[in-house]
């Protein structure tokens, strides 16, 4: 029997061994750069120094979790995660669909084109660039916002990055200014896809245009929208780290430390790995169970998933 | 037989009006701040620092972009990034088709166990310090080889190029190809590449456009400067207000080289994002097409 299964074994790798000669590359990159890290994320537990490596240092058990389950920042950071991705998460998503549904209503074709074209601009615009235009447009003696400010006013605003409480409204802003005609994309070809055959009807027995946005296009797209909204969920507690950490600054740290800024803090500027490790894999866990939990819920509703 | 067009009503035409006012207004919105930023750049920096400058140029003038020519930092960076953004792109397609055509073909007994593989490290990875630890563990710490390796391969790309090959090119034309005598190799090679052109553009983009505008791993992983992209210079030259300008002690010069160095930010800004501006009306039905294969099911 087991001679056996090694004979087989022997037939496909004979038959197969281009198709492994071709994944040679990729799988060793595979379990270099991504799973030995893995393997690497066991300092979390160990007391690690750089003279006894990975696998030498002292095993310290679930002592760094402890230590910040029990830390004054672990309600803090977990809950500016949370509060940040939910307000983020509700804003982007709401404006796509409004987008799209008016999108499809015009029927002027080049005047689409042209709109389409200019709104899925930003997507491409970087991180880096987009918080340095956010800086010059937000200035409050020479920005846009300044000067609009001064005009209507009379008087120049204070400086809005200064407030911890804008944190939040200028990250999820510009995320809806940058990513709104992008994200739409994705409902206006769904969209493209309404039997005309509704329309005529429902129009024969009076239905206005809005009737039929509100009963017939918005029915359609109700599955992209369920779909993509719980893929959103699984991701709540990982937010885009650049942005976050471009945009942060002494005195907004308050709102915007967050997990992940947190690890780079303690990791890298504090140097404090294993700690720093244990915080991340926590994170990475939670974020684990929350992706395969909204999987599984996408695949009961709609009979899709994302894998 | 087909229906007549049943004419419009009155509130459907408001409607359709209100439509289109709104879509012009969104379009608006996206276009001022661009504007703006491109009207201060070409603007003499008194008056942008004076906040003059609304959506149209108030005394053109070219003296910030004649800064930004003689900024040499800028002009390193570009030349990183180009690097950085062929090599790099150049190797994340060949790798990703390495991975993605063995995967898509039904008779490779290691199909799902590779499949697998790929979707875990989807899920789940090690965090930064282990990678991190990992790169100075290779020596590559402070080496082009920081940038170009760590990220070579994506799941999400090896999965969108996985599905175009499986439902674009049908199982029996390997099962021809193979009777007549060609290997698995001589089938990607003769017919999986040249009927993959849509797919290998599509992840090209996306990979070009992630090394265009990467800087983390640049500055986590790189301390000399010489071989910094474009993108962690422009950190330090809008975000961390870092500008080399000598200590002046006339108070005059001090603020008109204030004002220099503001009108610098918005001139650096246009030259960092023209390319991708410029390429990508050109290109967006190729971004679009991505979005639609993406959202297939992997």
């Amino acid at each position: 029997m087991f001679q056996k299964k090694i004979g087989n074994l022997k037939k496909t790798l004979k038959r197969d061994w281009q198709y492994w000669l071709l994944l040679a590359l990729p799988l060793t990159y595979l379990i270099i750069f991504k799973y030995y890290p893995m393997l690497g994320a066991q300092i979390a537990f160990r007391d690690y120094s750089v003279r006894d490596g990975i696998w030498g240092s002292e095993w310290v058990g679930l002592k760094y979790f402890i230590k910040f389950f029990k830390s004054y920042q672990f309600t803090r950071v977990v809950g500016n995660t949370l509060i940040l991705s939910l307000y983020y998460q509700f804003v982007s998503n709401i404006f796509p669909i409004i987008f799209a549904l008016i999108f499809n209503c015009v029927e002027k074709e080049r005047l689409k084109k042209v709109v389409q074209t200019i709104v899925t601009l930003p997507h491409f615009i970087s991180t880096v660039v987009l918080v340095g235009i956010l800086m010059q447009i937000l200035n409050s003696r020479t920005g846009l916002y300044g000067i609009a400010m001064e005009a209507i006013t009379g008087e120049y605003p204070s400086d809005i990055f200064a407030k911890a409480g804008n944190f939040r409204h200028i990250y999820t802003w510009s995320g809806v200014w940058q990513n709104f005609g992008w994200s739409s994309i994705i409902y206006i070809a769904a969209l493209s896809g309404v039997d005309t055959n509704l329309h005529e009807a429902a129009q024969i027995d009076g239905a206005s245009r809005l009737q039929r946005v509100w009963h017939i296009d918005l029915p359609h797209i109700t599955p992209t929208i369920v779909i993509l909204m719980l893929m959103d969920l699984g991701k709540i507690m990982t937010v885009g780290f650049e942005k976050v950490f471009l945009l942060q600054n002494n005195l907004n740290r308050s709102t915007s430390e967050l997990i992940s800024t947190y690890v780079y803090e303690i990791g890298l500027v504090q140097s404090n790995y294993s700690y720093s490790t244990a915080i991340g894999l926590f994170n990475s866990v939670i974020n684990l169970i929350l992706v395969l939990t909204m999987n599984a819920v996408a695949r009961r509703v709609s009979e899709t998933s994302l894998f | 037989m087909r229906l007549k067009k049943v004419r419009k009503s009155s509130s459907d035409k408001i409607f359709l009006n209100i439509s289109t006012v709104i879509l012009v207004l969104a379009m608006f919105v996206v276009l001022v701040p661009l504007l703006n930023i491109v009207a201060a750049s070409f603007s003499n920096p008194v008056a942008v620092s004076n906040g003059k400058v609304w959506i149209w140029p108030v005394d053109f003038s070219l003296s910030s972009y004649q800064n930004v020519i003689k900024y040499e930092a800028v002009w390193l960076g570009y030349r990183n990034t180009i690097f950085y953004t062929v090599v790099g792109t150049i190797m994340n397609v060949i790798v990703t088709l390495f991975c993605a055509f063995p995967i898509s073909q039904r008779r490779f007994a290691g199909r799902k166990f590779v499949n697998k593989m790929l979707f875990i490290t989807m899920v789940f990875s090690g965090g930064m310090i282990p990678n991190y630890l990992l790169v100075k563990q290779l020596h590559m710490l402070n080496t082009v080889w920081a940038i170009l390796i760590p990220g070579l391969v994506t799941a999400y790309n090896v999965t969108i190029t996985r599905s175009y090959i499986e439902t674009n090119i049908p199982q029996e034309l390997e099962e021809a190809a193979r009777v007549d005598g060609c290997s698995p190799l001589q089938f990607f090679s003769k017919f999986v590449i040249p009927l993959s052109k849509p797919i290998i553009a599509v992840i090209t983009m996306y990979y070009a456009v992630s090394h265009w505008n990467e800087y983390f791993n640049a500055f986590l992983y790189l301390i000399n400067k010489e071989l910094y992209p474009l993108q962690t210079f422009l950190r330090d030259i809008l975000i961390n207000s870092k500008l080399d300008g000598s200590m002046v002690d006339d108070p005059e010069i001090a603020a008109m080289m204030q004002a220099q160095s503001e009108a610098l930010k918005y001139s650096v800004i246009v030259v960092a994002t023209l390319p991708l501006m410029c390429v990508y009306p050109l290109v967006q039905k190729h971004f679009v097409k991505g979005v639609m294969v993406g959202s297939v099911k992997g």
